[in-house]
């Protein structure tokens, strides 16, 4: 059976290789923070489920103050040139695309196979986890494809990911940390807060008004948290439920369909839904942070009152 | 999505945290629950003021606890437990390794010549393609097949630059960046507003745990049905959009039309 603490252990040892190939560059500025940073990022996946809450709170937190005021910057790494990528674009052509598009068609089959597969009774992945740990060897195997393909040396490989790992810098953490945000703001019950506040506001008769309430307030709060799961049962519970369903007669499955898909528009329009909207900003190297954001916005925007006005005219009639 | 999101969102239905210590105060006593929303305006300060953002979210938890009346060493405990149970969205980057192994064997550069090739591709409808591709998929679970690592940075962002570079020329920065925060956007579109249909993913599982803790049962197929009248409003906004970013170039470049 293949646990997921094996492709958390890959993670680890992939971004301590990363520390110690940022340390032995003598040329690399600020080398010695890099170091430390990628080094504690490291030892929190490779050993984070036998370290103790609090110790890996200490080391996260250490981690942090090592990134400083601004971020550390990305690290110059030699790689090809446009002229030697248009070669090798030449010689291999469509080979290239074979370990591309291993990535995803092996995580999803792996997805189906593995948890149905099983050795001694024994399920090779388990149904909860199957994705991840398909995405983890659905890189091993990309990688085998890609060096015996391309003829490349593995410590290349390695050379290529601090490259691009560097490149999209500290903010590879930062999905993380606000997972973590997350869940201090739920221990100090922010969630009670927020709807308490707009259940100030509206009138509980007029159906229209909690509509718009409920779906604003879901992609609003979404916003401040990053994440429609951690908004919903807040705006649910404190308007969804007892307005929209027990007060005015609304039916339970329009109501919730649509009020999440009100906090995915708010995940469209906020910089704290970092994974999707800061990373790509990093990996595709855009000087605008908020440039993702910018695009999604007039989507966000107008889709909102498309389900505003959806939930309105359906809620009520099922 | 995993089941941590789930768990910490059962925490969040009970305001007493697990591990509230003796100075945990009631929240609903006003002027110490509004305190609790400090954490929320130094995310808005800090990010704003583009100070580093891991300072700016360390910060602004430590503050929200305190404020919640948590002890430092139960901020500090949750803050590692959170960052731990969270470690999936790290293993994205895993996948660097063999992107840039890909990059630096011309991936860009055979997709590139690719599109070139093909008359009619232009950067809207190549990413309308995509975003058609990446909803459908989502719908029916397949979520992995995308992603902003996996597919945009090697694929769809030089393709969607390259259909435009067939068609105008070299293009200055600007648009350049624009071309590829849209590619960003498709795919974060495309997989938020096709998943919601499919009836075992994390959201429909979450909505009917909701509910059904709340004495309302009802079964996964009722509540991802009223998913597509979304999904099918998201694509039409968003492919009418992707459209018009067509026409602005067209517009942009109609000297340099080749």
């Amino acid at each position: 059976m293949i646990r997921l603490e094996f492709i958390y252990a890959l993670g680890g040892l992939l971004f301590l290789t990363v520390a110690v190939l940022e340390f032995l560059d003598r040329a690399n500025p600020k080398r010695y923070r890099k170091t430390a940073f990628w080094g504690i990022y490291g030892i929190t996946f490779l050993f984070g489920s036998v370290l103790p809450p609090f110790a890996t709170g200490c080391l996260v937190i250490l981690m942090v103050l090592v990134t400083g005021w601004k971020d550390l910057g990305a690290s110059k790494v030699k790689t090809t040139t446009e002229a030697e990528r248009r070669q090798s674009a030449a010689r291999l052509r469509d080979k290239l695309f074979i370990p591309a598009l291993c990535i995803p068609l092996v995580t999803f089959l792996g997805t189906l196979l593995l948890p149905k597969i099983a050795i001694n009774g024994q399920a090779l992945a388990a149904a909860k986890d199957a994705t991840l740990i398909s995405l983890g060897l659905s890189v091993i195997v990309a990688l085998v494809a890609a060096l015996w393909l391309f003829r490349q040396r593995f410590v290349t490989s390695l050379h290529e990911g601090r490259r691009l790992l560097t490149a999209v810098g500290t903010v590879a953490v930062l999905p993380q940390l606000l997972a973590a945000l997350g869940a201090l703001f739920a221990a100090a019950g922010v969630g009670q807060v927020v709807s308490a506040l707009v259940g100030r506001f509206i009138p509980v008769n007029d159906a229209f008004w909690v509509v718009t309430a409920y779906t604003l307030g879901m992609a609003l709060f979404t916003m401040i948290m990053g994440n429609a799961f951690a908004a919903f049962p807040v705006m649910t519970a404190g308007i969804g439920l007892p307005l929209i369903v027990h007060k005015l007669g609304g039916d339970p499955a329009i109501m919730a369909a649509v009020g999440m898909l009100s906090g995915y528009c708010g995940t469209l329009m906020t910089p704290m839904a970092a994974n999707f909207n800061i990373v790509p900003v990093a990996l595709l190297e855009l000087p605008d942070k908020n440039g993702v954001v910018r695009v999604q916005v007039p989507t966000g925007l107008v889709l909102l009152a498309v389900n505003t006005l959806l939930m309105y005219f359906l809620v009520f009639r099922f | 999505m995993p089941t941590s999101a789930l768990r910490q969102l059962f925490a969040s239905v009970n305001p007493v945290p697990h591990n509230a210590g003796p100075g945990f105060r009631v929240i609903h006593v006003q002027g110490s629950s509004m305190l609790t929303l400090i954490g929320v305006l130094i995310v808005i300060i800090g990010f704003a003021l583009r100070v580093n953002p891991l300072l700016v979210v360390t910060v602004a938890g430590i503050a929200t606890g305190v404020a919640g009346g948590l002890s430092p060493v139960a901020i500090v405990s949750d803050f590692g437990r959170a960052f731990t149970e969270n470690r999936y969205v790290g293993l994205v980057w895993l996948t660097l390794p063999v992107i840039g192994l890909l990059e630096r064997s011309g991936l860009k550069e055979r997709a590139q010549e690719l599109i070139s090739r093909i008359q009619s591709a232009t950067t809207g409808r190549v990413l309308l393609l995509y975003l058609a591709i990446r909803q459908l998929t989502a719908s029916i679970g397949l979520t992995s097949l995308g992603g902003q690592a996996q597919m945009v940075r090697p694929l769809i962002a030089p393709m969607a630059e390259a259909a435009a570079e067939a068609r105008f020329g070299e293009l200055p920065d600007k648009t350049r960046y624009l071309i590829l925060a849209h590619a960003a956007a498709v795919d974060n579109v495309g997989v938020f507003f096709g998943e919601d249909i499919f009836l075992a993913m994390g959201s429909v599982l979450l909505i009917k745990g909701f509910l059904d803790e709340n004495g309302i049962r009802l079964t996964p197929l009722h509540i991802a049905l009223w998913a597509i009248p979304t999904a099918i409003a998201v694509f039409i906004i968003h492919g009418a959009r992707l459209l018009l970013l067509d026409r602005r170039l067209n517009k942009q470049f109609k000297d340099r039309k080749t």
